[in-house]
């Protein structure tokens, strides 16, 4: 058992070393100096408090987005209409906050409809891919994908069209919600807020203790090893499927929510910011344990902030960072087919 | 009873003079650093590119001044960043100076200048710190910097007029609103004199249509193609494509067209050196020359006589074209002919001569009054102008 977990952490440190020796050949390739470009990344992530607090405002909604991730996981399956989940979580969100913010409900009231909206928005939207997976026998990877490109359309319709700015059509995006609908700050110009980052500690939090010591969890997992096998036992799937979906769409919902009231204060075209397809990897490279979850979608934030230096020090693109990341849970994956083909055993 | 109102007095000057030094900023010193936020990439051949190549004239001017930038700035590129994050990421490199060269920046500028009272803020091209604007606020530590593009769009509207063989003149429009009506409406009324003064035809021949892509240049998915929108005017009987978004896509879209044996023109906008392009289509450009004045503006910050303030610069008369003095100029393109050249040459010498078509009878799109005849438009109603002008073709807003 400990020479298992002891060879499984050296394949996982040697896929990690064998990401950063390629991360570093495509940036000798780029004639970017490694050590520098690795240097600055530092720098950009932890350099200030600025750019630290902003490490961890993109930290919140990518670890909402990878906890949701974790459940449909769970059940098996591939939910990627989390962005489009995303999204809908933001018009869900700027809808209620337009349609309450010239009432006289207090702005604390408004601010928690709207993010209850956001979780709403997220949650059907999710379901929609569910339904379709269940009734209409859509695999829930083009379902979603196909989801994703309506919520974007939507989007950008309501941003251009019924929600755009007096007298301007700009894919700025809506007008900024009053200061007062914002959620607050540490102080009052950051975008850092710690009910935000406390949504996602308890977020990612609950999902931990839902998969590992309930019932509920037990019965996903049932559902995600072996479907036909979970149904025999008495685990009712398709109601099980559905669940997973709402909650993910819940958890992604209240990312999109997060975006609107603490990041940018408006609908954006953008709003999601790829935020539900790096948690996919981020699910991926914690080995879709939720324990790890954190840290991992801590270290991804910090390398999407701090690869910024890039293009300012080096003159290189910051979608070098996005080759890190990728390499990584590539060579993560392949460390873990490696293993299973050598012992035989199936990866856990 | 004097003597108190004495003190009265008295008390209320240094409270005054307190107010106002509270209001000032402390001098950067003999050194700084000027971090530029691009909403384009730096080398576009256009908006970006002139307030990239704006900085390394101040930083070759001024001594002690050094560059770092981001550009790019725009959600669509760099999804999950903010603007003023991005800003902020120039601080770590040492930026004591940001400027925000888009004004897809204006409310992020604002958050971020008030985030960051120690930090010298250039807003180009808002009008957030315009006293006598509509949406003024008080940012000790911002200056707005605008050129007076309405000239040389009106430049541009009189080269492509002298050159249009069908009357039909096409506005490849960015996004809609105050900045881009005003724009594409001085092409329409320099095109619209050089038509019925120059050329003495009937101002009801000539046909001008403005078409917006929804953004200052193209991002795949979320803005209509710029591309596509200038291959729509070559192909429905628009000779001439005037360019009013931040890259070049007018251009290359003519010389497509001219390659097939069309009869096409197009005018760039934004880059002095946009005119070097396709000297057989390119009728010229009209461009923002800012670094006089971030010369200027880098320097009260250095030398601690930084005051807030909107500026709306307008071109040197003396030459439009000086590198050190002018804010705005027109550079003349390959296929600009001989007659039309002049022409260009004569209308400005008439606008240093104090013509001004931004006078009455005017009225806007929708048919209503907007300057009374005789009245000249105050710079508050030609930045605000709040609709396309009567004759223009397309959106005023969005429908």
């Amino acid at each position: 058992m400990r020479e298992g977990s002891l060879s499984r952490a050296a394949l996982r440190a040697a896929a990690i070393v064998l990401a950063l020796l390629l991360a570093t050949l495509v940036m000798l390739a780029a004639h970017a100096p490694p050590l520098a470009a690795y240097a600055n990344i530092v720098l950009g992530a932890v350099g200030s408090w600025d750019v630290a607090a902003n490490v961890l405002v993109a930290w919140v909604p990518l670890l909402l987005a990878t906890a949701g991730l974790l459940i449909t996981f769970t059940a098996g399956l591939w939910n990627i209409g989390i962005e489009g989940q995303i999204t809908l979580g933001a018009v869900f969100t700027t809808w209620m906050l337009r349609g309450l913010q010239a009432s006289s409900v207090p702005p604390a009231l408004i601010l928690a409809c709207a993010v209850v909206a956001g979780m709403v928005g997220g949650a059907l939207w999710a379901m929609l891919a569910g339904a379709l997976k269940t009734f209409g026998g859509v695999n829930e990877i083009f379902g979603g994908l196909g989801l994703n490109f309506v919520a974007s359309a939507l989007n950008l319709w309501l941003i251009f069209g019924p929600w755009k700015r007096p007298g301007v059509a700009s894919m700025s995006g809506t007008v900024p919600f009053p200061p007062a609908l914002w959620m607050v700050t540490v102080t009052p110009q950051s975008r850092l807020s710690i009910s935000a980052l406390v949504i996602a500690l308890l977020g990612i939090g609950l999902v931990y203790g839902m998969l590992r010591g309930t019932h509920f969890g037990l019965r996903l997992k049932a559902v995600g090893r072996n479907e036909k096998a979970a149904y025999l036992l008495g685990v009712p799937t398709w109601q099980h499927m559905m669940f997973s979906f709402a909650l993910c769409g819940i958890f992604a919902g209240l990312a999109g929510a997060i975006q609107v009231t603490s990041v940018y204060h408006r609908l954006i075209p953008s709003i999601s910011s790829g935020y539900g397809y790096l948690g996919l990897m981020v699910a991926m490279l914690a080995n879709f344990n939720a324990a790890l979850a954190a840290p991992v979608a801590l270290f991804f934030a910090a390398l999407n902030v701090g690869s910024i230096q890039l293009p300012i020090v080096l003159r290189q693109d910051s979608s070098l960072a996005g080759v890190l990341q990728g390499t990584l849970v590539l060579f993560v994956l392949l460390a873990q087919g490696v293993r299973q083909k050598l012992t035989g055993k199936g990866a856990t | 009873m004097k003597s108190f109102r004495t003190l009265i007095l008295i008390l209320a000057v240094v409270l005054a003079a307190t107010a106002a030094w509270g209001q000032t900023m402390p001098a950067a010193g003999s050194s700084l650093t000027i971090g530029l936020v691009m909403v384009g990439p730096y080398n576009d051949q256009g908006w970006s590119q002139a307030n990239y190549d704006a900085v390394q004239y101040v930083t070759n001017k001024v001594a002690g001044t050094r560059m770092v930038y981001i550009d790019k700035a725009n959600s669509a590129d760099r999804p999950g960043t903010t603007v003023s994050q991005l800003a902020e990421s120039l601080m770590t490199q040492g930026a004591k100076l940001i400027i925000f060269s888009s004004d897809d920046m204006a409310d992020e500028a604002v958050k971020f200048a008030m985030a960051h009272k120690d930090i010298f803020v250039i807003m180009s091209s808002g009008s957030q710190v315009w006293k006598d604007g509509k949406t003024y606020q008080d940012l000790p530590n911002m200056i707005n910097v605008m050129g007076r593009m309405e000239f040389g769009k009106m430049i541009a509207g009189v080269a492509a007029a002298m050159t249009t063989q069908t009357g039909q003149i096409g506005y490849l429009g960015p996004l809609i609103n105050d900045e881009t009506r005003r724009l594409a409406s001085s092409v329409y009324l320099g095109a619209r004199y050089a038509w019925t003064n120059y050329l003495k035809k009937d101002p009801a021949k000539l046909k001008f249509k403005v078409t917006w892509i929804g953004f200052w240049f193209n991002i795949p998915g979320v803005t209509s193609d710029p591309s596509q929108v200038a291959d729509d005017f070559f192909n429905s009987g628009y000779d001439v494509v005037v360019s009013g978004i931040d890259t070049t896509e007018a251009v290359t879209e003519a010389v497509k067209y001219a390659g097939q044996g069309k009869k096409v023109w197009a005018v760039a906008y934004d880059y002095y050196k946009a005119s070097e392009m396709a000297p057989n289509v390119n009728l010229g450009v009209p461009y923002f020359n800012w670094g006089p004045a971030y010369v200027n503006v880098v320097k009260s910050a250095m030398g601690g006589s930084w005051k807030s303030h909107f500026e709306w610069n307008a071109p040197d008369w003396k030459n439009i074209n000086g590198a050190d003095t002018t804010a705005v100029g027109f550079n003349k393109g390959g296929a600009l002919s001989a007659t039309a050249s002049s022409t260009v040459d004569k209308f400005i010498k008439e606008l240093a001569g104090g013509l001004n078509l931004w006078k009455g009878p005017l009225s806007l799109q929708d048919g209503t009054s907007y300057l009374a005849s005789g009245k000249a438009a105050t710079d508050q109603q030609v930045w605000y102008l709040p609709q396309l002008l009567q004759g223009m073709e397309g959106l005023s807003v969005q429908k």
